[in-house]
């Protein structure tokens, strides 16, 4: 990993760069756009022959569509591995932006305050790559700005709503991150006015992702005959809402464990002391959200008449997902915060990020089209495996970029403390 | 309806139209008219009628541009050995169904529903409900393929092995109709299987071949309740499963199933920013005085 010259930084945060015309940006830019430290890493070495082959395997899927063999998509699976992980998985797992945001702006919970940056700034790449992923899956990919310009607006249609709202939140979450970005750059008239956009950003962002979050549930409602009794209900749209509380929270959890792991040099002493604090807080946060979740699942069980189906093969499987990946790790949770031992809360967060994938994929291709034999269902190709694998690991050079640069972990420059505190 | 009194008819309209009349069915300007609730157009199929001939098919091809289906005899025997689905080369298919009343050929193509699945789906209405019944796509169309998803009958089909693709269904011949010319499989039936009209007068032809035949027909349309009913209408001499029919979609239209989440849209747009922005403000005061707190800390360090 990159390691940073600690007198830089000292440098920087006392000052920042002092840029005052768009020349003085511009070579500021460039100075920063060098890679710094190790290029030579085990993780790098790794990384970047996928990410290479994922960009070679992007143009010729834009060159030659969709069909094999670049996806196994057909006529009877639509949807595969880039909605059902990349986009919709990868926008449950982005929730912790504003589930935090919530508990951080809105109900005024300071304690959470060392981790929100980090996260806003992984919602934000989640949307940017994941989200965006959704260009490369979409079949006629150059008409994709015809939701928002008018060329025929759907305005009746969910997707409609997801469009503008993936749009709009990454918008929201860009406001979010900009102080942060105005503090990078030593701009500091602009980080004061951005810093006064952060609320209503927030309470934008807040709105948009309870809409679009249960919004990609709804976008499955139409495929009545399709899914699985066991998972469809007409409440998808809310399983959706919730689930996204603690994929998202389980996602910071284990996006935080492994920062601080890898930047912990950049890592200020008091947010190190009350990490900790942070995730016990979280776990209980995902304890309670899911136990929510699950008496839900159990009502609707009920409700759809559907309990006569576990005991089938479809039902076996539902119970691993519902009893193994949410039912365990939700216990764990409680169990580990009980005991403040992180390693069950990471441990629990993993398993819940398993079954928010597993649950995710049954919706688009595991219970959807349940009857057709395991041989002739849809499976990923490996092109789409590595352009997936390709996608996740160029969001991660982007999160390391931003944070070897930024005031993501490390304390934010005195003077922008300063400015916050009047 | 036969042909001669479909032209009669389209005749009509168009006099009706020269004459000035606002009222009258223009079907060239079919997108500013619309007659209402049921005079949509249809086609009514009668499975006992079919044999097989494919000629439908046929045409189909010859009037959508499609690859040419050889319908000889011998190739005849050799597709209805399997059953076909409508492709992305091929609107409509004819299958033969073994039942218990013995051989029938089924042809299925896009049912026109009366509120459509794809439509509802679409974010860009590239997928369209024609005011006079024909669902059709256009090229606007971002290529998402929920279409596919959303459709009872898993009509849509996208062409997966072209760099630019497009969505492909029977659109029942719309370019043909506004000419004032029959769908090309209706002219092209040898039998009298299809019958084109309004979908009032093939529902009333349809409920008075059965009253007239009890025990030729099943006592059941489908298509006119089926997802809220549809312009394909379907007669039969057995229970339509039997025929390769899902009998278990029932009559709620399709779009309904996606309301209830959209009619949360507008009360969370109004109520959540104002609920936050009063949890915000009733908590704030509290974090101010923590805030304080710690300046008076600090300076005592």
């Amino acid at each position: 990993m990159e390691k940073l010259e600690t007198v830089e930084i000292v440098k920087e945060k006392a000052e920042g760069p002092q840029i005052k015309n768009l020349g003085d940006f511009w070579s500021f830019l460039k100075k920063e756009l060098k890679p710094r430290g190790n290029i030579g890493t085990p993780f790098n070495v790794i990384s970047l022959p996928i990410m290479l082959l994922g960009y070679i395997f992007i143009i010729y899927r834009l060159a030659v569509g969709l069909g094999h063999p670049v996806t196994n998509l057909s006529q009877n699976f639509p949807w595969g591995l880039w909605i059902g992980f990349d986009v919709v998985t990868g926008v449950a797992f982005a929730g912790g932006a504003y589930v935090l945001c919530f508990i951080v702006y809105i109900l005024g919970g300071e304690k959470y305050h060392p981790i929100i940056r980090a996260t806003v700034l992984n919602g934000f790449l989640a949307y940017l790559f994941y989200a965006g992923a959704i260009v490369l899956d979409i079949g006629r990919w150059w008409n994709i700005y015809n939701p928002m310009t008018g060329n025929s607006f759907g305005v009746n249609a969910v997707m409609f709503l997801v469009a503008w709202h993936f749009f709009l939140y990454m918008l929201a979450e860009l406001v979010e991150f900009s102080p942060t970005i105005a503090e990078w750059t030593g701009l500091k008239r602009l980080r004061k006015i951005l810093g006064t956009l952060t609320l209503g950003a927030v309470i934008f962002g807040i709105t948009l992702s309870t809409l679009h979050q249960s919004g990609l549930g709804a976008l499955m409602m139409m495929a009545k005959n399709k899914i699985h009794p066991l998972w469809y209900t007409e409440f998808i749209p809310v399983l959706y809402f919730i689930s996204s509380i603690f994929a998202g929270l389980s996602m910071v959890i284990f996006e935080g464990s492994i920062s601080h792991k890898v930047f912990g040099p950049q890592i200020d002493e008091e947010h190190h002391k009350s990490y900790d604090d942070i995730v016990v807080g979280l776990a209980r946060i995902c304890a309670v959200v899911m136990f929510s979740y699950l008496f839900l699942k159990a009502v609707l069980l009920v409700h759809e008449h559907a309990v006569p189906y576990l005991s089938t093969p479809m039902g076996y499987w539902y119970l691993i997902e519902v009893v193994g990946f949410v039912f365990i790790p939700c216990f764990m949770f409680v169990r580990g915060a009980q005991r403040r031992d992180l390693s069950i809360i990471r441990f629990a967060a993993i398993l819940t990020m398993i079954g928010i994938i597993m649950n995710r994929l049954n919706y688009t291709f595991f219970a959807y089209r349940w009857w057709v034999p395991l041989s002739q269902k849809y499976w990923p190709a490996p092109m789409e495996l590595v352009i997936t694998a390709s996608i996740i690991l160029t969001e991660i050079w982007a999160f390391r970029w931003i944070v070897n640069r930024m005031p993501v972990l490390r304390a934010a420059p005195r003077w922008a403390r300063a400015m916050e505190e009047h | 309806m036969d042909r001669r009194t479909f032209l009669k008819m389209m005749g009509a309209a168009v006099a009706g139209t020269a004459g000035g009349s606002l009222w009258s069915p223009r079907l060239s300007g079919a997108r500013e008219y619309n007659l209402g609730g049921n005079e949509v157009y249809g086609i009514l199929v009668d499975t006992t009628r079919c044999i097989g001939c494919r000629r439908c098919e046929k045409a189909c091809a010859e009037a959508n541009g499609l690859p040419i289906p050889d319908i000889s005899t011998s190739a005849n025997e050799a597709v209805f050995k399997k059953m076909r689905s409508t492709t992305e080369s091929q609107y409509t298919v004819t299958n033969l169904y073994n039942t218990e009343k013995g051989k029938f050929f089924v042809v299925r193509r896009c049912m026109h529903c009366n509120q459509p699945g794809c439509v509802a789906a679409c974010l860009v209405k590239a997928m369209r409900k024609r005011p006079l019944g024909h669902v059709t796509w256009d090229l606007n169309c971002i290529g998402c393929r929920l279409c596919m998803i959303s459709c009872p009958f898993d009509v849509p089909k996208f062409e997966y092995g072209k760099a630019i693709p497009k969505i492909q269904k029977c659109n029942l011949c719309y370019n043909r109709f506004q000419q004032g010319v029959l769908p090309a499989c209706v002219e092209a039936c040898p039998t009298s299987t299809l019958l084109f009209g309004t979908r009032r007068t093939i529902l009333d032809e349809g409920r008075r071949r059965i009253a007239e035949n009890p025990d030729k027909y099943v006592q059941h349309i489908y298509g006119e309740y089926e997802v809220g009913g549809t312009s394909h209408l379907f007669l039969s001499a057995v229970p339509f499963e039997q025929i390769g029919f899902q009998t278990n979609l029932g009559t709620t239209p399709y779009p309904e199933y996606s309301t209830g989440f959209l009619y949360a849209v507008p009360f969370i747009f109004v109520l959540w920013p104002a609920v936050m922005l009063g949890m915000n403000r009733a908590t704030k005061k509290k974090a101010e005085e923590k805030h304080e707190e710690k300046h008076e800390e600090k300076g005592k360090h």
